[in-house]
């Protein structure tokens, strides 16, 4: 049967090209990296094949006449509220290939996103605003586990032997990517910027490239599932070890690096052959229970000879507290909760979609948890999973975190533009690609550069925040959800968030 | 008046004035002593909440915890009594004498009880009594409609209510008290008015809190006393200072001056400059209370049983001076209250900025506790 995929002709994006401004410099055509865009020199005229546009805008970014748009395909199906666009064009895919999708970035699907229900209180008359331009603001912040109490000797001294901590200049860090998923000047770009900024960068599971070492006190090194590059030095380079549970973008399920993407350095640090596809376990093998949890913990914490904090990052899931609070028990100095937002570089799309709860929630939860049982001030809550400003940020530590995981907006700083195509390899930003050339495009100097940018300027924010809530050190704003109400939100709502109505 | 409003605000904020008073040789200061001082600062409050503290209140019953209980109805009486019964031996009881006045409609009434712990509860347990008190407080607190536990230390009297700083001294008959350590507060709340729960002094055991100011991280640290068990129900950012202070000093074993530095801790620049030893330990405070730490501007004047400790926001946003003359020491927030019963101090300074003033009763000078 001569059979036609309705799909080919309902693409997503068109590019549009005023011919009178195109000079023919062929610009668009090396730049993309999906084959879209061609010369046909006979006619000395420039095309595009649709179908394979991405809406990467890194075409219409680069042509230096600036007679390229991308818009939406508006040749649509027939419209239906149940059978939207996606769901047509996934299943025509799936009929045509039997497998199972796969996308990259995280969820895109408009579920409702609380920081946009949470306003920040700020002060007025009976309590003066601070100006951070011109008193000193604090927003340095320790991860690691405190004793309950210090014990202090008659001459003043502290005898409790402290654990050790991370400690960061501004209560933002760079979340798991791993060497792989991203290419080698992206890992270096991050890294170069969380030692610049005093935070930290995490590994992801794809070990630590021999080169990059060096940054070691500023790496939070991350052991999952399939424990590649896991070694004792690896172990031992970093400034804290992770244990990858789960991922928000896709819980319950391992880490996924297509073959295309394993090439020459990716596979001697990730000790795997060239081109096969690195699956993770979706559990640990050596994990069933929480008491398995804990023996790992303890063999890292022995690997490294108790100098280096462990944390556990777990998806934000229904149960995500009493999951906490068994991580907190099971020995954990600092606990990572993914929220359903957070992404990925590649992940399969029914579940990226669907599975997970906000990161908003899941930390509103855990946090109150975790008082219930007096053991909140005992260790640290990192919060990801889709922060998106400073903003969102501040609203996290009101609600109970101490700090913020971001990966999706780092590599939007360093030119990411949400196409989602991370698992294809071919990204035309040259960021979650190895190509050699591809690679090239991002250059680790300026990425760290627009990096820290990024940081410094959400940090500026966070502080100017601070200022206005009369607050002059972030420890106060840590779980301060007295000074967050809620807008539009149930009471229901309000309740699991454990926060106020607006104008109450 | 006097019902405990039903406003959602889980705390109120305003402008104060403060005063405290010591002699630090231990001897007997006049509660009139306290009201004249705080009078003259009348226009830095309202008339919606004054209050005193008498420490040396009760030499009579010096070694008993004297338990001051505001009845809003006094239906509640039965009830708290009953309680009581159950948990501490009462040795005698009492209504709060007071002087009716026409300025005030219906007041709210007030008890004390002055009563020991269990027999079977070990009298050099300090701890553990400390706690069954605490257990008690925060149980009429949360659980006895219309009580609200006023003051629970030992040979402390804690009188407040709402009104201007000379009818509450009036009504509570002021001059009547003696005592070598004498706190009091005039309010200027912009909630919560007409709620003599909410006039200050705060207390729990031996503390009693006066404080000018806001508390903005007041949702961090209520959180953070709720861990151990502190209830936050009297509808003021000032009440979480007393239990911040029993939570460090008492249950975490710090020193007043390092339960100082944990409340108003030193910036970071600050601590980078220091030394070794000096250095970890102001880190380690910091790391492990950041939680207790307040933030927001404040002035705030700490009664315990042998002296005051007088602490401001680290960046010093509402006053706090000190004047001396002799064993005579006082505080307040306008230097006029020092000289209206220090008629010529020998000093009178500022404290710094973070920096506690602590001043305590002579060495050789015991009071309270005999144990």
């Amino acid at each position: 049967m001569l059979y036609k995929n309705p799909y080919n002709n309902y693409f997503d994006y068109v590019v549009q090209r005023d011919m009178d401004k195109c000079i023919r410099c062929k610009d668009c055509v090396t730049q993309c990296s999906y084959d879209a865009n061609f010369y046909d020199e006979e006619r000395d005229l420039i095309y595009s094949l649709d179908s394979n546009c991405v809406g990467c805008m890194r075409c219409s970014t680069f042509c230096p006449t600036d007679c390229i748009r991308i818009v939406r395909n508006p040749d649509t199906f027939r419209i239906n509220a149940n059978w939207k666009d996606n769901n047509v064009k996934d299943l025509y895919k799936q009929a045509g290939t039997g497998g199972i999708i796969i996308t990259g970035m995280g969820n895109d699907k408009p579920y409702k996103n609380y920081w946009e229900h949470m306003v920040i209180d700020a002060c007025q008359v009976t309590n003066p605003s601070i100006d951070p331009l011109r008193e000193p603001m604090e927003l340095r912040t320790f991860l690691g586990r405190k004793p309950d109490r210090l014990e202090v000797n008659k001459d003043g001294d502290i005898t409790t032997k402290l654990a050790p901590q991370l400690v960061l200049e501004t209560p933002i860090m760079f979340s798991a990517m791993s060497y792989g998923s991203i290419n080698y000047n992206v890992c270096e770009s991050v890294a170069r910027a969380a030692k610049e900024l005093g935070i930290y960068w995490n590994t992801g599971e794809g070990g630590l490239p021999d080169t990059l070492y060096e940054y070691g006190k500023h790496t939070i090194v991350q052991c999952a599932s399939g424990r590649f590059g896991v070694s004792p030095e690896y172990l031992n380079a970093g400034a804290a070890i992770e244990i990858k549970i789960g991922q928000g973008a896709k819980p319950g399920i391992g880490g996924h690096l297509p073959g295309e993407k394993v090439l020459e350095g990716i596979s001697r640090t990730r000790m795997i052959p060239v081109g096969t596809d690195a699956i993770s376990p979706a559990p640990h093998h050596d994990i069933y229970s929480i008491e398995d949890l804990r023996q790992l913990i303890y063999a890292l914490k022995e690997a490294t000879r108790y100098e280096k904090p462990v944390s556990v990052k777990i998806a934000a899931v229904h149960n995500v507290a009493a999951i906490a609070s068994g991580i907190a028990r099971a020995g954990a100095d600092i606990i990572a909760v993914d929220g359903f937002r957070g992404g990925t570089g590649a992940a399969p799309k029914s579940i990226r979609d669907n599975v997970g709860i906000p990161t908003e929630v899941a930390i509103a939860s855990v946090d109150q948890r975790l008082r219930e049982e007096g053991i909140r001030h005992q260790v640290s809550l990192v919060a990801a999973g889709g922060f998106r400003n400073s903003s969102d940020i501040v609203k996290a530590i009101a609600l109970g975190a101490d700090a913020v995981y971001i990966a999706t907006s780092a590599l939007m700083a360093v030119g990411c533009t949400l196409c989602q195509q991370c698992h294809r390899g071919r990204c035309a930003w040259g960021i979650t690609t190895n190509d050699p050339e591809l690679s090239k495009r991002v250059n680790p100097e300026i990425g760290a550069e627009r990096l820290v940018n990024l940081i410094r300027a959400w940090s500026n924010e966070i502080k100017e925040m601070l200022g206005l809530m009369g607050i002059n050190s972030i420890e106060s704003l840590k779980g301060n959800r007295d000074r967050l109400r809620g807008v539009g939100l149930s009471e229901i709502e309000l309740q699991t968030l454990d926060i106020k109505q607006a104008g109450m | 008046m006097g019902i405990k409003p039903s406003t959602p605000y889980g705390k109120d904020f305003g402008g104060c004035g403060l005063v405290g008073i010591i002699d630090r040789s231990g001897g007997s200061l006049s509660g009139s002593m306290v009201v004249s001082s705080l009078c003259s600062m009348k226009e830095r409050g309202n008339g919606l909440g004054s209050g005193y503290a008498v420490y040396g209140a009760y030499p009579d019953f010096k070694d008993s915890f004297g338990l001051h209980i505001m009845y809003n109805d006094i239906s509640a009486r039965e009830p708290v009594e009953e309680f009581l019964k159950t948990r501490l031996r009462i040795k005698h009881s009492e209504p709060v004498p007071v002087k009716k006045l026409h300025s005030m409609n219906t007041p709210p009434e007030f008890w004390r009880y002055f009563a020991d712990p269990p027999e079977d509860l070990d009298v050099q347990d300090e701890d553990a009594n400390d706690d069954l008190i605490v257990g008690v407080v925060m149980e009429i607190n949360e659980r006895i409609d219309n009580a609200y536990v006023v003051s629970s230390g030992k040979n402390l009297g804690v009188f407040k209510g709402v009104g201007h700083p000379d009818e509450i001294a009036e009504f509570f008959r002021m001059q009547d008290y003696k005592g070598y350590l004498l706190l009091g507060h005039t309010r200027f709340p912009t909630n919560t008015p007409g709620w003599w729960g909410g006039a200050h002094p705060f207390t729990i055991l031996d503390w009693s809190i006066v404080h000018n100011g806001e508390i903005s991280s007041y949702g961090t640290n209520k959180r953070y006393v709720e861990m151990f068990g502190y209830k936050c129900t009297l509808l003021t950012d000032t009440e979480v200072v007393a239990y911040l202070l029993d939570l460090l000093v008492r249950k975490k074993g710090l020193t007043l001056s390092a339960a100082a530095s944990v409340l108003a801790p030193p910036f970071w620049k600050n601590i980078q400059d220091m030394e070794p030893p000096k250095k970890d330990y102001y880190t380690a405070l910091r790391m492990c209370y950041g939680n207790a730490s307040l933030n927001g501007p404040f002035a705030i004047l700490m009664g315990f049983d042998n002296g005051i400790l007088g602490l401001n926001d680290r960046i010093k946003l509402r006053p706090l001076i000190v004047g001396r003359k002799g064993d005579i020491v006082a505080i307040a927030s306008e230097e006029s209250a020092i000289r209206e019963v220090i008629k010529e101090p020998e000093d009178v300074w500022a404290p710094k900025a973070g920096e506690p003033f602590i001043v305590k009763l002579k060495e050789d000078v015991t009071q309270v506790r005999s144990t």
